[in-house]
């Protein structure tokens, strides 16, 4: 099995579902002769040519809206936001519309469309470049909103994504684009949306994550089974809608949750996973639920050390883990 | 003089890494700030990488065609005349703190147990006390309670089932079997906001257990008599004003009833007895326990001998005994010796009661209100004073039929009494 990034298991998924499905197409800014600016569609432009490769203009609206009206003709559209910090202005589109044309029409309309974003930070990217997106989107039944932590399940997810009768926002974590390598086959292969992923058996402390920060929990894991602690890491894979049923069995394995995201700690995707929690596992508690995430400050500062202190940092996920496993 | 080392540096927002294509300089080379000193490639971007000191170029630490992880040292740099400054990382105010807080946090947890310990607790029936925490500050974590179960599989089990077995058939004797350890393993209820804490006084403490022993031991059973006491009130009207005056203290109706009592005592000696496991022990002495309530404590004083006093000797008796426990004089003498105790409930407006035997006697009796009501006397209604004699009594000791003598008799008495019959002094 070929090891490569997970920035071209991305290209990998897409080149795949527009040789596989001639209504599978990529529009987004800069995703054609330049291949985007992370290089997600490196190749393509070349391959498919510019009628399903478009570059679009600066308006993420119209990507998002020329999208849905696509998708309902019967269209795969994969549309890309350059940056995920770039989305807003294509909100109204996506949740007034992509989330809700099923439910509005009775199943006559559908919307098949991909969102593609990046987001994340801890690159340098400042307040633009750096942003979590998904809290705003998961509180909007119709949408799906997929994180995937390694190449195998960006592949799997993708591929999963685009065949999706509805509409799906994809968020790959920019700086695991080169960061985060693995194995992944190379054949077709597709992995179930809204299932989250056991990435590591443990029996003392549950670890809930989703996006880069698996990795993060996963070395410390490494570290911290020396110390004869062992961390069970559920990773999320869909942040909404979640996956209960695996959250709760989860927090019931060792009674001791931490939750973890990259996002403001308020009101993100990992409050919710706190809430399922506390509705359904109180009698298997061992200790109280904590949760790691940013501060809730405005934005990612670009500056080196406040971009670190803002970020979840890796000993704070070791000592997170221990206190808990201690207490 | 001082050395510095050159890093890769972040070549884009999703560049992890970078290679080195070509060196612009070599060991030895001087170089101002800002020269370029390689040329990096990434898969997004090829960059010069631009001199972060001025100096003299040391050591390159790696190969043309070498890739290397953001941040990794590529070259050192010795600098002129500046002083190698190393910093030391000051401990952030919050880490400070964070040990602060946890030395002030260094009370036992022993006590504190998480929802899933107490569930686990319940479920298989577990003493808490007996498992050693591993947890912060002792505290007992689930896994502890886990391991101590595994530990004692067989044991747990065989309980977990007979416990089951006992609610499942609900048979007496599974019952029995399970009445007693439910004393000790009753966890105590959590208060919640806004409750308001009341810390145990030594008095309280005695009355809890006590009342939670007889109830536990002794098999109550209970009656109630109806009795028309209307001569007993004519006669203690006629009496009351002119006893004031001469004793300095009132005369109630209750010396009279414990009068009747200790009359009905000494004919019936098996209600003035103790259960002894093996035997049951008539007492040679009749000593009434009387129940004086307090503002918020039950105390139960002994007038000794009662059978050797008048009724005048017993209100003085009854009197003494409430003027001690109100002014919290009793000694631990006046409540030793009772072998029958009678509470005065009539006092606070009861009309029915089941009292709890006062341990390790036999049977206890209340006096309830004495209210006038209509009865019937010879197919006549009639407009009576009575009362209700309400009995508790040890099953073990006592069955119905002597306990109905018994108060018969004493109904006898009451509805008897006169001033031909019942001498005050």
């Amino acid at each position: 099995m070929a090891v490569i990034s997970y920035i071209e298991a991305v290209t990998q998924a897409l080149d795949e579902e527009m040789s596989r499905d001639q209504n599978v197409f990529v529009m987004g800014e800069d995703v054609g002769k330049r291949g985007g600016v992370f290089q997600a569609t490196k190749g393509l432009y070349e391959k498919y040519g510019e009628n399903r490769v478009i570059d679009t203009p600066l308006a993420e609206s119209a990507i998002a809206g020329v999208g849905i009206g696509a998708a309902m003709y019967g269209m795969r559209p994969v549309a890309e936001m350059q940056f995920s910090d770039f989305m807003l202005p294509a909100a109204n589109q996506i949740i007034s519309e992509a989330a809700k044309t099923r439910y509005r029409s009775n199943n006559e309309w559908t919307v098949p469309i991909t969102i593609r974003a990046p987001f994340g930070g801890g690159v340098h990217g400042g307040l633009y470049h750096s942003q979590s997106m998904e809290a705003i989107f998961a509180n909007v039944p119709g949408l799906k909103i997929v994180i995937p932590s390694t190449p195998y399940d960006v592949k799997g997810l993708l591929k999963a994504s685009i065949r999706d009768n509805d509409p799906v926002i994809f968020f790959e974590h920019k700086r695991a684009y080169r960061l985060i390598k693995g194995e992944v086959p190379e054949d077709d292969y597709v992995l179930p949306l809204g299932k989250a992923d056991i990435k590591r058996e443990g029996r003392d402390v549950t670890v809930i994550t989703y996006g880069l920060m698996v990795h993060d929990v996963l070395q410390a894991a490494e570290k911290l089974e020396k110390e004869g602690i062992s961390v069970h890491l559920l990773d999320l894979r869909t942040v909404y809608p979640l996956d209960k049923d695996a959250i709760i069995e989860a927090a019931r394995k060792t009674g001791k949750v931490l939750l973890m995201t990259e996002d403001n700690k308020e009101g993100s995707v990992i409050s919710e996973v706190a809430a399922i929690i506390a509705e359904n596992c109180l009698f298997d508690l061992d200790a109280p639920i904590r949760r790691l995430a940013a501060p809730d400050v405005p934005a990612m500062p670009y500056a080196h050390p406040l971009e670190q202190a803002f970020m979840v940092k890796p000993e704070q996920v070791e000592k997170e883990i221990r206190d808990l496993a201690e207490f | 003089m001082s050395v510095e080392k050159m890093a890769m540096p972040q070549l884009g927002e999703s560049v992890t890494e970078g290679t080195i294509s070509q060196w612009l300089v070599a060991a030895g080379d001087s170089v101002n700030k800002y020269d370029p000193i390689a040329e990096v490639t990434s898969d997004k971007v090829n960059a010069e990488i631009p001199s972060t000191f001025s100096g003299v170029i040391k050591e390159l630490l790696a190969d043309e065609g070498d890739t290397l992880p953001v941040g990794k040292p590529i070259c050192s740099i010795e600098i002129e005349g500046a002083q190698s400054v190393v910093r030391k990382p000051e401990p952030s105010t919050a880490d400070g703190q964070a040990a602060d807080n946890h030395s002030d946090h260094d009370t036992s947890m022993k006590k504190r147990y998480s929802p899933a310990v107490l569930r686990l607790a319940q479920e298989h029936q577990l003493d808490l006390e007996k498992i050693t925490g591993s947890g912060k500050y002792g505290r007992i974590t689930r896994k502890d309670v886990e391991g101590y179960l595994a530990h004692i599989p067989t044991q747990a089990a065989e309980k977990a089932v007979t416990r089951k077995a006992a609610a499942d058939h609900l048979s007496m004797a599974a019952q029995l079997e399970t009445a007693e350890p439910a004393v000790n393993r009753t966890t105590a209820p959590q208060n919640e906001a806004g409750d308001h804490i009341v810390a145990l006084t030594g008095v309280r403490r005695a009355i809890a257990s006590n009342l939670l022993r007889s109830k536990h031991e002794i098999p109550h059973a209970w009656t109630m008599i109806e009795v028309d006491v209307t001569n007993l009130v004519n006669y203690r009207n006629q009496l009351k004003n002119n006893f004031l005056k001469k004793e300095g203290h009132k005369l109630t109706y209750l010396p009279f009833f414990i009068k009747a009592i200790v009359a009905a005592l000494k004919e019936y000696p098996r209600i003035n007895s103790t259960w002894a496991g093996d035997r049951i022990i008539e007492k040679g002495s009749v000593n009434i326990s009387l129940a004086v309530a307090a503002e918020d404590a039950l105390y139960v004083p002994v007038i000794k001998h009662a059978d050797e006093q008048s009724i005048k000797g017993l209100a003085l008796s009854v009197d003494e005994l409430a003027a001690k426990v109100r002014e919290n004089r009793l000694s631990p003498e006046d409540m030793q010796g009772g072998t029958f105790t009678v509470n005065n409930t009539g006092s606070f407006g009861s009309i029915q009661s089941q009292p709890i035997i006062n341990y390790p006697q036999a049977a206890i009796l209340s006096i309830e209100s004495i209210v006038k009501r209509p009865v019937v006397i010879n197919n006549m209604i009639a407009i009576r004073d009575m009362v209700n004699l309400c009995m508790s009594i040890d099953h073990r000791v006592l069955d119905g039929l002597i306990t109905g003598k018994f108060l018969a008799r004493i109904k006898g008495l009451l509805e008897s009494i006169n001033s031909e019959n019942t001498p005050i002094y």
